[in-house]
């Protein structure tokens, strides 16, 4: 890839992460159109297999971005695209929260937090809700309902829960 | 809402967090905001709920990965950012090689039918485990500034903004959001001065 593609891509996922409020997957309709329709350097089946590998795989989401930098690029890619992605937000982040935590008494950041509370628990409700939207069926919900009340209403171990879905899953009964 | 209280404890070193850190996104499968908060509330008892409500309330509205910016603030809370850094490593290192694993093997095991049935159903746990997360946080809104009633339906609305009606999610996090922290900051002015009256 010629220096400019790679300044191209860097820059532009810079910027993406600014825009990112939500977290990476709220742009990846501009990261389709920036890989696969503009620059070409990753086929539509590639991309949505970026997705779906990270999603399958442990840990934050966002290393979707890494896997969709491998592919095009190989290791450095992926390293150019973690990168770019993460440093304006993180750096953002840091600095919000100290400045939150340094001024915790206002009364405007109490408003804050507290008012965003019901709205960040609705979001993740709304995750949940999607998620499970995506594959339709009943029994189906009715593990994604069991799993929620075991994690809502008693301690068992996250793992299990997991590892019950897997099988689940396996067995032909979702 | 800064009190802290005492049964809380906090994480010896940046070492411990980079460590706690990269067990919780091992086990997040679909999303590490449910784990993340089972581990960080109750499992080391690093932070109270409402803690975790507020840093996710900062993470959520500012760019950037969710989980990661919380991974920030908690690592930023007790080691400065040396434990800014080592709380973001922890989460993203182990991570990041298995999933360029993944990939690069993906050919072979992304079309395995066993895999993708086990993919299925972990898909539906995961639904179930970030619902079930908001359930369990939503305990810490009995101390809320604005009432349960308000509270409840500012999360309805919220709710059926984004799950329903797909409204953006910046609308709704712009909108709604100001509006329910303008009221909060009403509430908040008014109780002040009943205190000083």
């Amino acid at each position: 890839m010629p220096a400019v593609d790679w300044a191209a891509l860097f820059g532009h996922f810079l910027l993406l992460s600014l825009l990112s409020i939500g977290g990476a997957i709220t742009v990846v309709p501009d990261m389709h159109r920036v890989l696969v329709s503009q620059m070409g350097l990753l086929t539509g089946a590639q991309f949505n297999a970026s997705v779906a590998i990270a999603q399958a795989s442990p840990g934050p989401n966002v290393l979707f971005v890494a896997v969709m930098g491998y592919q095009a690029a190989g290791l450095l890619g992926a390293g150019a695209t973690l990168t770019a992605i993460m440093l304006p937000s993180t750096t953002l982040a840091l600095a919000a929260a100290r400045w939150a935590h340094a001024h915790r008494d206002r009364r405007a950041v109490q408003a804050f937090k507290a008012g965003m509370a019901p709205i960040v628990l609705a979001l993740m409700l709304a995750t949940g809700w999607i998620l499970s939207a995506e594959t339709p069926g009943w029994r189906h919900l009715v593990l994604t309902v069991a799993a929620a009340l075991l994690i809502w209403r008693t301690r068992v171990h996250v793992l299990v829960l997991v590892a019950a879905g897997a099988v689940a899953g396996v067995l032909g009964w979702v | 809402m800064s009190a802290e209280s005492p049964e809380l404890a906090r994480p010896a070193s940046p070492k411990e967090l980079f460590f706690a850190f990269t067990w919780l996104a091992l086990q997040g499968f679909g999303g590490v905001l449910a784990v993340a908060q089972r581990v960080l509330c109750e499992d080391r008892r690093w932070l109270s709920r409402e803690q975790f409500l507020e840093i996710l309330a900062v993470g959520q509205v500012l760019p950037g990965p969710n989980v990661c910016n919380v991974a920030l603030m908690v690592g930023d809370r007790f080691f400065g950012w040396r434990g800014a850094f080592a709380a973001l490593a922890g989460m993203m290192t182990v991570p990041l090689v298995i999933v360029l694993i993944l990939t690069a093997v993906y050919a072979h095991f992304a079309l395995h039918p066993v895999v993708a049935s086990a993919l299925k159903g972990m898909g539906a746990v995961a639904a179930g485990l970030i619902a079930g997360t908001a359930f369990r946080l939503a305990s810490a809104l009995r101390f809320s500034p604005m009432g349960l009633p308000v509270c409840a339906a500012f999360g309805a609305l919220a709710f059926a903004g984004v799950a329903l009606l797909r409204w953006p999610l910046v609308w709704v996090l712009l909108g709604l959001g100001a509006l329910s922290c303008a009221y909060t900051w009403r509430r908040l002015r008014a109780a002040a001065a009943a205190r000083a009256g």
